[in-house]
């Protein structure tokens, strides 16, 4: 082993720390959701692919950079989950689980298809001067745009562990989601707080797709990869746990680096699946889950 | 009410005058008519949306123009093209091309990409309606014993042998010689076959660097950081890239990005770096790039006949190799339209099997297919991008600028 091949290996852990920071962020709005409401949201990488053209429409339209519109994105993103889960999920809170799946499955094909409709199949990035920047740090070498996204996801996640922690409605969410029908028994409007953490949840991956835009570019198809994405990092980490979103986002972010490093680049999607598997095996409520969740 | 009709000798003698006029007033016209615009339909089959659609689109202007260039080179021909979108899927490409024969096409071109246009070249195959590759160097498209398929681009052996010997010139003229290089490749069916090639070919051909690593990578990938960090991490002196648009583009954003400066970023005959979309995205970063590859030849009459035509329907785009072979496609078709003097493919096939083309726009001989449909007379050059312009710098006899190598660093001051 040689000082260039650990210094190698530091570059890549660093690169999968930031990228895992985002993929912790888009995964954060999945486990939100799955923890208060019990429900997995199968439209979630759509969701995702949605916040990256909204983000790429304001650079290529209004010259916006997608860091200053990330505000407004989430804003967008929150008004229209909680208008989704009042309008359309609600009514499937208590049934089967086979028909949450089938109408989350539903919206996600409408939302692929109205951005193949809007924006055609063809790979749309935003192009800035950011996206050659690099930083130096010691040896290393960090990407501008990630550092940057990941220093963004960072700060969202503690607005949102804020929120959670300090503010009411945060408390009472988090009491919701622990004991429902104590909320209701104390008078908590229980219907609204699951639209709200939806609308929180949708905010989080709206605003992670604002990040990722400034990373990769964005097709409609992508939309599959980040919904399958975000599963595999929140069954690492623990459906339903905020820390474990993060910690799954940051673990398959560098796994995937380091395998790309070690074993073959094009391997690195099957390193992250072979650590799911493990995770099922030896720990299935996952690193930071609470056993039966 | 009654008439007499009776024939005399100067009756008799007008009738035969306006008969033999009536019959015989079109015979000069005969052959034209037979040519008239709709008589020969062309399916072209590209790419034009999807992950190639910059490409397939490059390719789609050289057949725009090609009407228009064929009447300014007195070539007595129409063709009727009519596009199809394979959106950079083989399965499409398949859909597309049962669709155009469906729809009465007598020839189809295409389709730019190895997968597609294998997949183009079975349906042309069971239907037996032609198919002249415009671009595509998988080996097998012209190794499988196809009676009605030909090439007018080089295999990937050709490409490789072609432009690994443009690389020895290269450090001949510049006096520099990388010691170590790193391959890295889409995985599709063209980055396979050129880098199945590479091995095959390397050690026979007795070049100067030693390959010190192969990383290989997805078509669609949207991120090529760990990839360019692991080529970095071997320290090698040159980048080959055998890529496309869009990963091009991403494999010069990481090594800006990780400040990984190789002697040279040179590739063993692939597309990607002189691409209009590239070098306008990547702008001072696209520079000192260079691509060994087929390219226009400047002194040929028809090229600059396509130059000014392209020139005139597209300002602002360039002319590249995509739309220089798919613009001798249509030119294939049309001299073998012109020797069948019929749309029957078996007619048009055994016209394509004779095709001499000696007057056409891409460097290299005669355009001729070989037994199995190949036309081997087809040269690389060294195309280095220069000033944001894809500039010929080898061979030397054909060179419009002094090369320039090593490559200068990112932030050169010669990169403005």
């Amino acid at each position: 082993m040689t000082a260039d091949f650990f210094l190698s290996l530091a570059q890549a852990i660093a690169k999968g720390l930031l990228t895992g920071m985002v993929y912790g962020l888009m995964a954060l709005g999945l486990s939100v959701v799955f923890g208060v409401m019990r429900i997995v949201n199968f439209a979630h990488g759509e969701m995702m692919v949605v916040g990256m053209y909204l983000a790429w429409m304001g650079f290529e339209y209004l010259q916006v950079s997608p860091m200053l519109s990330l505000p407004l994105i989430a804003i967008l993103f929150f008004a229209a989950g909680y208008a989704l889960q009042r309008g359309l999920i609600s009514p499937f809170i208590n049934r089967p689980e086979h028909q949450q799946f089938l109408l989350l499955l539903a919206i996600a094909i409408l939302l692929v298809n109205a951005c193949l409709a809007i924006a055609g199949p063809d790979l749309r990035g935003v192009q800035m001067e950011a996206q050659f920047e690099s930083y130096e740090l010691g040896p290393l070498v960090l990407d501008a745009v990630r550092l940057h996204a990941a220093l963004t996801a960072i700060a969202i996640a503690g607005l949102l562990w804020l929120f959670f922690t300090r503010t009411r409605t945060g408390k009472s969410i988090r009491a919701a989601a622990d004991n429902h029908t104590g909320a209701l028994v104390v008078g908590l409007d229980v219907r609204r707080l699951y639209a709200f953490t939806f609308g929180v949840g949708a905010a989080c991956v709206g605003a992670a797709g604002a990040l990722m835009i400034t990373i990769i570019p964005v097709s409609p198809f992508l939309a599959v990869e980040y919904t399958l994405l975000a599963f595999v990092i929140v069954i690492v980490g623990g459906l339903g746990s905020m820390t474990g979103a993060l910690a799954g986002g940051l673990l398959i972010g560098v796994s995937e680096a380091v395998a790309g490093l070690l074993l073959q680049p094009s391997l690195k999607s099957m390193f992250s699946f072979g650590l799911l598997i493990l995770v099922l095996l030896l720990r299935p409520q996952g690193l930071f889950g609470k056993a039966g969740s | 009410m009654t008439g007499r009709f009776t024939y005399t000798r100067r009756r008799l003698g007008k009738a035969a005058l306006a008969g033999a006029a009536l019959v015989g007033a079109p015979l000069p016209l005969r052959h034209a008519a037979a040519q008239a615009p709709g008589n020969l339909k062309v399916a072209l089959l590209l790419p034009t949306s999807g992950l190639q659609a910059q490409i397939g689109q490059a390719c789609r202007r050289g057949a725009d123009v090609a009407n228009e260039v064929f009447a300014d080179m007195k070539l007595p021909v129409k063709l009727d093209i009519v596009n199809y979108d394979t959106e950079t899927k083989p399965d499409v490409a398949r859909t597309q091309a049962e669709k155009a024969i469906d729809a009465g096409a007598h020839m189809l071109v295409g389709a730019f990409d190895s997968g597609q246009t294998i997949a183009i070249a079975q349906v042309a195959e069971q239907r037996g309606i032609p198919l002249v590759v415009n671009i595509a160097a998988a080996p097998q498209i012209t190794e499988q014993g196809y009676k009605f398929v030909v090439r007018n681009f080089p295999t990937a052996p050709m490409l490789i042998t072609g432009a690994l010997a443009l690389h020895k010139e290269i450090f001949k003229v510049s006096g520099k010689t990388p010691k170590t290089a790193v391959l890295m490749s889409v995985n599709d069916t063209f980055g396979t076959a050129m880098v199945n090639g590479i091995k095959a070919l390397f050690p026979k051909l007795e070049m100067p660097y030693e390959i010190v690593d192969t990383i290989t990578y997805d078509p669609a990938a949207k991120d090529l950081s760990v990839e360019i960090g692991k080529a970095k991490a071997t320290k090698a002196e040159m980048l080959m890239p055998v890529c496309r648009l869009n990963d091009a583009k991403l494999l010069i954003q990481e090594m800006v990005k990780q400040r990984w400066e190789p002697m040279a970023v040179m590739n063993p005959g692939a597309p990607g770096l002189y691409e209009q979309d590239f070098l306008k995205t990547m702008g001072k970063y696209s520079d000192f790039l260079i691509s060994n590859v087929p390219w226009l030849d400047p002194k040929s009459a028809m090229t600059q006949a396509l130059e000014k035509r392209h020139l005139a329907k597209f300002p602002n785009d360039q002319l590249d190799l995509n739309g220089g072979f798919t613009f001798e496609a249509m030119l294939v078709a049309a001299q073998a339209w012109l020797t069948a003097k019929s749309t029957k493919a078996d007619a048009l096939m055994e016209a394509l099997r004779k095709t001499k083309i000696d007057q056409h726009v891409m460097i290299g001989g005669a355009i001729q297919f070989d037994a199995k449909g190949q036309n081997v007379n087809i040269k690389a050059a060294a195309v280095e991008n220069l000033k944001r312009k894809p500039t010929v710098v080898m061979p030397l006899d054909a060179a419009a600028a002094p090369l320039v190598f090593p490559m200068p660093g990112w932030n050169d001051k010669r990169r403005t």
